[in-house]
């Protein structure tokens, strides 16, 4: 893990300390996919939030949103203070995501509600003709919900390729493994038999997910799926395919600095 | 109502770029129209409600009106969540159409009907609620719906509706309509029951009991300051809608009238759906007149109240006419 991957997981635990509560290895998972985007793919203007022309990104798996507010405040979205207020009354950003915060295109956090939104956005891109492109994150827990299947229905029958479904594929949810809990396999074949164009990668290998999301769409007459595959807390040992820190609340002082030794020691 | 509703759909959509329809697996032929002209602009998604809900959600956050059409108990039941989150939270100008508001669909059985739609819209924060009384009253209404802010829910009726209401009424949405004026009684209505409310305000007059004809096509928000205005004057109160009792129009009605605290007490009614489900078919007729919503009954519930010493705090039983 190179020292940039290193740095926003440290920054995610610097904002987690300032509640002591949040979905940490959901966030975890996150972090080289929302890196590669916002460093490499995805068109915005930090000064112009709303910009027209911008790509638009929705992180339908709100309860992620650790690592999104991390990326977009070193993007400069809005100022370093904000993290510190993470959940506090006085500050803008809460345990799920929401459009008051400079960067977000979608309150979410009630899961399958992304990607209708993203199909909204991608009709409307087609029928302006604009180009930009429209960016739907889910998490495969969420792709439990029937609401996402009937949004995968619609893309494919619209054709959307403006439209790229991005699956931070950790194969846990809440409760254990996806295998055990809701079995999502065959994934890929799924996301294909409801006309996806789809490819898989290493979730944790930024210039993978560089290449995978650079190279859109690699068909025309298709929406587009990439199935990263990840580790659920990635990143600190203590975390990784632990399901206590899918959502943790009481942290001490003493696992704040455990996270942040290994981080660093990663 | 509803090919009224839909024909404005098309004409909006004719003047303003920026109104889209969504339906999901309606009736064959609904809109061709709308399909041919501006096929950019029409959508029919099948059925799935939560997806055409967040879809709607994404063209509005882009500054689309979508308006979107299917069974009232699908709209609100069924994707009742994504109503909340995708257009109640973010405040979207979407127009949500739902066909066959109350017991409309009474031969269809309690999975069509939609006996709770209005209390369910009505728990949203940022939702507007409409139940127009006619087709024409439904015109002004979708007229209006155009530039107002944030999002809506339209109720519509079965069709073939009696007119009662007119032009040179003043249909704006927020406001109550005073469709009559007395000092005896307060006869509010919502929907197609203002016809039932005209009509027992006739048969009372000539009964010596002068009654309040208050229409609240919008049910939300509520005119408040015109149902306070009314009630304050007479001691007698009915509301009557076709809608359960709980939550409804009767329901916002008593909250306000509650909170008012008058000085002398009122006595008020609730006419509506009980809290059960249909248990017969039949007919919309049918079911309205077993449920008491009829004009019969808000005449003898008005006859008794009036009659009625009530002290305060008493339960005035209900009156419910049988045949």
């Amino acid at each position: 893990m190179d020292q940039r991957s290193k740095y926003l997981r440290c920054r995610i635990i610097e904002t987690l300390n300032a509640t002591r509560r949040g979905h940490v290895g959901a966030a975890l998972s996150l972090v080289e996919i929302l890196r590669a985007l916002y460093d490499d793919v995805l068109r915005y203007d930090v000064k112009n939030p709303k910009w027209e022309e911008r790509d638009r990104c929705i992180l339908s798996k709100g309860h992620g949103c650790l690592a999104l507010y991390v990326v977009l405040q070193d993007k400069g979205f809005f100022p370093e203070e904000e993290l510190w207020r993470f959940c506090e009354a006085d500050g803008l950003l809460g345990g799920h995501p929401e459009v008051k915060v400079p960067g977000v295109e979608a309150s979410t956090g009630s899961l399958g509600h992304g990607l209708p939104i993203g199909i909204g956005f991608a009709l409307n891109a087609r029928h302006e003709k604009a180009s930009h492109r429209i960016f739907v994150i889910l998490g495969d827990g969420e792709c439990n919900e029937g609401s996402v299947w009937e949004a995968a229905l619609c893309a494919g029958k619209h054709k959307l390729s403006n439209l790229t479904v991005i699956v931070d594929y950790n194969q846990y949810q809440s409760y254990g493994p996806m295998r055990e809990v809701q079995n999502l396999e065959p994934f890929a074949k799924k996301w294909e038999a409801f006309g996806f164009a789809v490819k898989e990668v290493n979730g944790h290998d930024v210039a993978a997910l560089r290449d995978a999301f650079s190279a859109l769409p690699p068909d025309n007459e298709k929406p587009t799926a990439i199935i990263c595959h990840t580790l659920k807390g990635k990143g600190m040992k203590c975390t990784e395919g632990n399901l206590k820190w899918h959502h943790k609340s009481g942290i001490k002082d003493e696992e704040i600095r455990q996270l942040l030794d290994e981080a660093e020691a990663y | 109502m509803r090919k009224m509703c839909l024909d404005v759909v098309h004409e909006l959509a004719r003047r303003d770029k920026r109104v889209f329809f969504i339906g999901s697996d309606l009736g064959i032929g609904t809109l061709q129209k709308f399909k041919e002209e501006m096929p950019e602009r029409f959508f029919m998604e099948g059925i799935s409600e939560a997806n055409l809900i967040g879809m709607a959600a994404g063209l509005a956050m882009e500054g689309k009106i979508p308006y979107v059409n299917t069974i009232a108990t699908f709209i609100t039941r069924r994707c009742f969540e994504q109503v909340v989150v995708d257009l109640g939270l973010h405040n979207l100008n979407v127009r949500l159409l739902g066909n066959g508001g109350g017991l409309v669909y009474a031969p269809l059985g309690p999975t069509h009907e939609a006996i709770e739609d209005i209390a369910i819209m009505r728990a949203i924060p940022n939702m507007t609620v409409i139940a127009p009384a006619d087709a024409n009253e439904m015109r002004r209404a979708m007229l209006q719906s155009l530039d107002h802010k944030g999002p809506m829910y339209i109720r519509i009726a079965k069709g073939g509706d009696p007119i009662v209401t007119t032009d040179n009424i003043p249909f704006k949405i927020g406001k109550a309509l005073v469709m009559r004026h007395g000092l005896d009684a307060l006869i509010i209505t919502t929907g197609i029951t203002l016809n039932n409310g005209l009509e027992a305000a006739g048969r009372l007059e000539q009964e010596g009991i002068k009654a309040s004809v208050v229409h609240v096509p919008t049910i939300k928000p509520l005119d408040h300051e015109a149902i306070l205005r009314h009630a304050k004057e007479v001691p007698v109160i009915v509301t009557i809608e076709e809608h359960s009792i709980l939550g409804g129009l009767g329901g916002a009605v008593a909250e306000i009238v509650s909170e008012a605290n008058f000085p002398t007490p009122k006595k008020f009614k609730r006419l509506g759906i009980p809290d059960v489900f249909a248990e017969q078919y039949g007919s919309q007729a049918g079911l309205m007149k077993g449920f008491g919503i009829t004009t019969d009954n808000i005449v003898v519930t008005i006859r008794n109240l009036s009659k009625t010493k009530a002290p305060s705090g008493k339960l005035i039983e209900p009156q419910l006419i049988k045949e």
